[in-house]
């Protein structure tokens, strides 16, 4: 370099100080792309991650249940007579720690369910001499259980719990109770032992049912009755029920004490109605089990409305009492759950939801949904039938008495037991209901509810609101659209294409507040006037159109082409005031004066104000500059040679619209109608304003819906977080996701294809 | 040139007509629209006249009216009579009157349905007072009498005004200490409850450390004993403004001649409409509208201004923003610069510009989940143990909702800067390179600087959609009243855990929610106009830098 030519300035590319420049150059590169390509990925999974989480949330409610051995161990023995006490009744507490063991000689034996150390004995107070025969339980509402006596008595007694924190630590202090004072109740006077008991329990009224060994059937009521001093007075009503023939497997009270049902060994029961406590009258004698087979256990389900029966035949079914059309009432085979055959033990229901288990003679256990008519688990966890069983309060331990004496403690783990694709899905036969129905109604203010969570009333009433939606906004959007596109001309066309634009930055809030609060009332006031403007609007248009072109031509030339859009307004303003004008007038003239109440009593649609009607036309303006603004694009992308050509040829701008450039933007216009349809289904505000959100399935345009969106805004805040419910949720919010993703994703495919095509003309 | 109609109809011109028609009634809808709520929203700050009228029924009642007139609407004479209504007139509709009688101590309701037929003259005059008030609604009637310390001090018979004057200077001196009130008990009383409250915070935070030595106690407490000695100044000092404030009351006659008496620290203002004239008449608009801007809402946010939604907002929609350009750009600039262009990247841009379709509830049950009970419950569990139960992030608040607002909109801004950095002509880029800059200087150089503009479309874009957004942040973060600015002057100074008040949520709660729905309605519709304009500003700002942008490029092509 220096001997080139010695005046040229001397500059060194290769001094160290460059050098290590251009490294921290280099360096710097490399980070940037490091730094943005980190960057750039993470937003992207961020985004992504929607996707995952929804699924992660939603995949525990597919999932089905499993149990596991925790403890086993020698059934804890009774302090008297240990070789003749035989389990009766088996029983855990809330946090499922203690567990009650009630035997046969009158000794309840407290002991902890981990190891099977004993925690307390109590001796109940029962004379000498007698045994306990049978136990009862009022269901785990009031926990009342009901001791029957070999001497005719019954004991009522509750096991209660006193949980203290010693040293921050959970202690729980067992006790019994009786609330019916410790002398025994006499059921059956002439000292016959009872053989079979039931027991209900109510503010009001104590109702014990019961069966002696010499066959008799007892009922006996005693009422509660409160002074306004406080002091409680007792009646005793002894009733006599209709007499029995079959030896009787199992006694059981329906809710109120309205029904008792006596299920025979031989698989039938008898439904005795007992809502006029006096006269206890049959109502009917069913068989209950297939093919002549015994019963293998039948209990009432959680809320007693429902028995669960399952027969020596291992057929498993649930039965409730449903009103017919006459007013009867009359007990039904609602559904019947899958099981290999094998003769039924013993059924546990579970105490906060409508499920049970089962245990079959083989040692099977089997968990069971009844809302969701749903297997959740079989496994084999015993060698043979198990002799007495529980299942803790929370449905998260069993308990088993095995033959051999030992006891055998399994841990569940049954969190969704209420989801399955049918209770989603499908028509579901809910408890008191008349039939099988698609309800959505996910709460209620007591435990023994049935959760209904049919997701057809929500997403019928999403598609009924989008329905409604696209039926005031295609029209409008495409054929605004193709004006603008197509013969507007262009200065006008450059201020009319903001202002439609700016609806859709409009927030839908604002929208869904006037729907709710003026389009509604609005509309209830003017409905003739409304659909007069339906009828009115395009008479007037085309008829002034008409009239334009009769004018002399001084007049229609003052108006150039592509302005015709101005013309329209006030003729539009016009109109609406006409037909709004005239709304009273029709209303008295062809409706009596009032519209709502001629449409519910002459035609019988019921009308709610703020309907589907509303919604559909404040949705369906926000709808429209979606649809609009692509359609519009798609219409003005479709080169002008090709329709010069067609207009070259004589064809008039009408017909090159409908015969050249409407095919070949169709697909254009096509993904705009779905990406308008995708707004439309996943809108929130507006629906959740202007409709009553009741999940109705009526496609009555007078009647208001819920949709999915909505539902998700008024109930999650209030759900439990991983509770089934707020599960559900998360899936509801999964489906208006993939929904409008996949339309989505389709219209832009369509669209690209599109512009492929003109790419290529 | 006469045309038949037969070849009219086959010209297809009809079909023309009718599509001119569906762009005149959209454009009519947008404007009707945006009038509709502009007249309602503006009109209701305009001191409407007091009407004074007696109301004679067909069934032998009668009453004496007055109020302020709301709304007429026609109705046919059936609906009325068989709402159990008698009524004589020939004609088949008649009018009917929403009358704002106000006083709902007296009455119980605020507003009364009048058939136009019952009413007997009316007449507007001069000295009926309007009375706002802090409770109960505005009050209409007659001034009879001012008291100090229950003594009569000034009386008038009704219809006089001579102690007017008098009456406004006491109102006058009652609102300023009602201010001075509100000084203390917001912000100074608020900030020792505060301190107090980060004080026990504190301790228990040392409790869990185990390091609460009787040391560290002791400090607390003297803390602690500081700030309790300056509450009790402050009660003290609350204590004498509060009997100064009831010094003074009033006594009136509402419309059914009950005299009410009412204490001057419950009055926000007093007028008399059919006194003003025109100037005073603007004056007082004015007034209220800036009452509006920059006062809390009173009386279950049916009265008084929605500073704090607003500033609510404002805040949700800066926090948003910061968090949403960094991210949108720098994805944009990886999708468009330094990712492979192939298949992936176009599933990559298809998949971004759909999630722009997604509904926006579905952020928010995502924010709800993932953000507040998963990453905020975690939060809490590792950062702020001394205040569980009760949550610190773990529960809807600021953060989140302008979290869950940044990922709804962050599509927005990607590919608005993405269209930009596609129209930066390959030649400047070549040109940078072949000086000898590395593609990061070329970047931060040439191309980020010329695609600001796009990125500032998007931003906008976003935040305009964030601002009008409901849906999600009605399950991240809002509330209908929020005790305190998420930004005040207690340390940390920004709240990022509060929730807040939204103008769009206000919309919803006072429209939808509230238990005087139509007293709250005009107060609905200002709310709403502001919105609208805070968004169609953005939306227009954005479509202007949009073509200014397109003007510019257009030159470099060639």
């Amino acid at each position: 370099m220096k001997e080139n030519s010695p005046n040229a300035p001397v500059i060194d590319f290769d001094t160290p100080a460059l050098r290590m420049h251009r490294k921290v150059r280099s360096l710097k590169d490399k980070i940037a792309e490091i730094g943005i390509g980190i960057g750039g990925i993470s937003v992207i999974i961020a985004i992504l991650l929607i996707f995952i989480y929804l699924l992660y949330e939603i995949i525990p409610l597919m999932k089905s249940a499993s149990v596991e051995p925790v403890a086993e161990y020698q059934m804890p023995a009774t302090s008297v007579r240990p070789d003749e006490a035989r389990t009766l009744y088996l029983a855990t507490e809330e946090q499922a720690e203690v567990a009650m063991r009630l035997t046969s000689v009158g000794e309840v034996v407290f002991f902890s369910v981990a190891d099977g150390q004993v925690v307390d004995r109590v001796q109940l107070n029962i004379p000498a001499g007698t045994e306990l025969t049978t136990v009862a339980s009022s269901g785990p509402a009031k926990n009342l259980l009901a001791l029957g006596l070999s001497d005719g008595r019954v004991l009522l007694i509750k096991d209660r719990y006193r949980i203290t924190y010693p040293n921050d630590e959970r202690l729980i202090t067992p006790r019994i109770d009786y609330p019916y004072g410790e002398e025994p109740l006499v059921i059956s006077e002439a000292g016959s032992g009872l053989s079979k008991i039931a027991v209900s329990e109510t503010d009001s009224s104590l109702l014990i049912s019961a069966v002696s060994t010499d066959k008799k059937a007892y009922l006996v009521q005693y009422l509660k009755e409160e002074s306004l001093l406080g002091d409680v007075t007792i009646e005793r009503n002894s009733l006599q029920l209709p007499v029995i023939e079959n030896d009787i497997h199992s006694m059981l009270i329906g809710p109120d004490q309205n029904w008792i049902y006596m299920v025979s060994n031989k698989g039938t029961v008898d439904v005795v109605d007992t809502r006029d406590m006096d006269t206890p009258k049959l109502n009917a004698r069913l068989k209950i089990t297939e093919q002549n087979s015994g019963i293998g256990d039948v209990k009432l389900q959680l809320g007693g409305i429902s028995l669960l029966v399952g027969d020596k035949n291992g057929q498993l079914s649930q039965w409730f009492l449903v009103r017919d059309d006459q007013n009867e009432w009359g007990l039904k085979r609602i559904r019947s759950f899958e099981h290999d055959g094998t003769p039924v033990a013993l059924m546990l229901p579970e105490h906060r939801r409508k499920g049970f288990l089962m245990l079959d003679e083989k040692g099977q256990l089997s968990i069971y949904s009844t809302t969701a008519q749903r297997t959740m688990l079989t496994e084999k966890v015993l060698g043979a039938a198990p002799v007495a069983g529980a299942i803790s309060p929370r449905a998260d331990y069993l308990l088993l008495e095995r033959q051999d004496g030992m006891l055998q403690a399994l841990e569940v783990y049954n969190k969704h037991p209420e989801v399955s694709w049918t209770s989603l899905w499908d028509k579901v036969w809910y408890e008191s209901y008349e039939e099988p129905a698609y309800t959505w109604q996910s709460s209620a203010s007591n435990n023994e509810f049935e959760p209904k969570y049919s997701l057809m009333p929500l997403a019928f009433g999403t598609l009924k609101a989008a329905f409604y939606a696209m039926i005031v906004a295609t029209p409008l959007a495409i054929c605004g659209a193709i004006y603008t596109a197509y013969f507007m001309a262009p200065a006008l066309r450059r201020k009319i294409k903001p202002v439609i634009e700016l609806m859709e930055a409009l927030p839908t809030v604002v929208l869904g507040f006037l729907a709710g609060l003026f389009l509604a009332p609005f509309l209830e006031n003017n409905l003739p006037g409304v659909f007069a403007l339906l009828i009115l609007l395009p008479i007037g248009m085309v008829g002034f159109g008409f009239a334009w072109a009769q004018m002399p031509d001084k007049i229609r030339h003052a108006v150039p082409d592509g302005w015709h859009a101005l013309l329209m307004v006030p003729v539009v303003l016009l109109v609406s005031w006409l037909a709004l004008g005239m709304s009273s007038t029709l209303e008295i003239a062809l409706f009596d004066g009032n519209v709502r109440s001629w449409l519910t009593d002459e035609m019988g649609i019921p009308f709610d104000q703020r309907n589907a009607l509303v919604v559909g036309l404040a949705m369906g303006f926000a709808v429209i500059p979606t649809i609009f603004s692509i359609t519009e694009d798609a219409i003005f992308a479709v080169p002008k040679h090709l329709s010069y050509g067609s207009l070259a040829l004589g064809a008039t701008p009408w017909q090159t619209l409908t015969r050249v450039v409407l095919p070949t933007a169709s697909p254009g216009v096509f993904s705009a109608v779905m990406i308008g349809m995708g707004r439309a289904v996943g809108e929130t505000m507006i629906v959740l304003m202007a409709t009553g959100n009741t999940p109705i399935m009526d496609v009555n345009i007078f009647e208001g819906m819920r949709t999915l969106a909505a539902n998700i805004a008024v109930e999650i805040p209030e759900s439990a977080v991983g509770s089934t419910h707020y599960r559900i949720l998360f899936l509801a919010a999964f489906v208006l996701f993939m929904f409008t993703f996949v339309v989505n994703t389709l219209a832009e495919v369509i669209r690209q294809r599109l512009r492929k095509k003109y790419g290529a003309l | 040139m006469r045309e038949s109609l037969g070849n009219w109809t086959k010209s297809g011109s009809p079909w023309i007509w009718l599509n001119a028609g569906a762009v005149a009634i959209s454009v009519i809808m947008v404007i009707g629209l945006l009038a509709l709520i502009a007249v309602r929203g503006l009109g209701h700050f305009w001191p409407a006249s007091i009407m004074e009228a007696d109301v004679r029924e067909l069934n032998g009642n009668s009453f004496h009216l007055v109020g302020e007139k709301v709304e007429t609407v026609s109705v046919p004479v059936e609906q009325i009579r068989a709402a159990g209504i008698e009524i004589d007139t020939d004609q088949e509709l008649v009018d009917r009157h929403l009358i704002k009688i106000g006083n709902r101590d007296v009455h119980g309701t605020d507003f009364r349905w009048v058939l136009e037929d019952f009413i007997e003259e009316v007449r507007y005059p001069e000295n009926l007072i309007a009375v706002e008030r802090h409770e109960w609604g505005n009050f209409y009637g007659y001034l009879l009498a001012l008291k100090e310390k229950d003594k009569t001090v000034a009386v008038q018979a009704a219809g006089e005004n001579s102690i007017w004057p008098e009456f406004k200077k006491r109102v006058d001196r009652a609102v300023e200490i009602h201010d001075e009130i509100y000084q203390i008990e917001k912000h100074e009383i608020g900030r020792i409850n505060y301190a107090i409250e980060r004080l026990r915070l504190k301790e228990r935070r040392l409790e869990i450390d185990g390091e609460n030595t009787p040391e560290n106690l002791a400090e607390l407490n003297a803390e602690r004993s500081v700030l309790n000695a300056e509450y009790e100044v402050l009660q003290q000092q609350l204590a004498d403004l509060y009997t100064a404030a009831n010094r003074d009351s009033f006594v009136a006659r509402a419309m059914n001649g009950q005299e009410i008496e009412v204490s001057l620290s419950k009055v926000v203002r007093v007028y008399q409409p059919n006194r003003m004239d025109i100037l005073d008449k603007m004056g007082f608009y004015s007034a209220k509208l800036w009452e509006f801007a920059s006062d809390d809402p009173r009386e279950a946010n049916t009265e008084g201004g929605i500073f704090p939604a607003i500033f609510g907002t404002v805040m949700m929609v800066l926090l948003m923003s910061v968090l949403v350009t960094p991210f949108g750009v720098i994805a944009a600039v990886y999708l468009r610069e330094y990712a492979k262009q192939g298949f992936t990247t176009r599933m990559i841009r298809i998949a971004v510009n759909n999630l722009a379709g997604v509904p926006s509830v579905v952020y928010g049950v995502f924010g709800l989940g993932f953000f507040i009970y998963f990453l905020g419950g975690n939060i809490d569990q590792l950062f702020f143990p001394e205040a569980l139960p009760a949550p610190t992030f773990g529960t809807p608040g600021l953060m989140w909702a302008s979290l869950t607002l940044a990922l709804l909109t962050v599509p927005v801004v990607i590919v608005a800067t993405e269209e930009g950095l596609a129209r930066i002509p390959r030649s400047v880029r070549e040109g940078s390179l072949a000086l000898g800059a590395t593609k990061a200087e070329t970047l931060w150089r040439v191309v980020l600087p010329m695609a600001s503009p796009a990125m500032m479309t998007g931003v906008i874009l976003a935040v305009a959609r964030a601002a009008g957004e409901v849906a999600p942040l009605m399950l991240v973060g809002v509330v209908k009243l929020a005790p305190s600015l998420p930004l005040d002057g207690n340390y940390p100074f920004i709240h990022l855990d509060q929730k807040f008040m939204h103008l769009g949520f206000h919309i919803y709660d006072v429209g939808f929610q509230s238990p005087n729905v139509e007293a709250a309605r005009p107060l609905v519709y200002a709310t709403a106009l502001l919105l609208v304009i805070v968004i169609a500003l953005l939306n227009f700002s954005a479509v202007a830098i949009r073509n200014h942008l397109r003007e510019k490029y257009k030159s470099l092509e060639m």
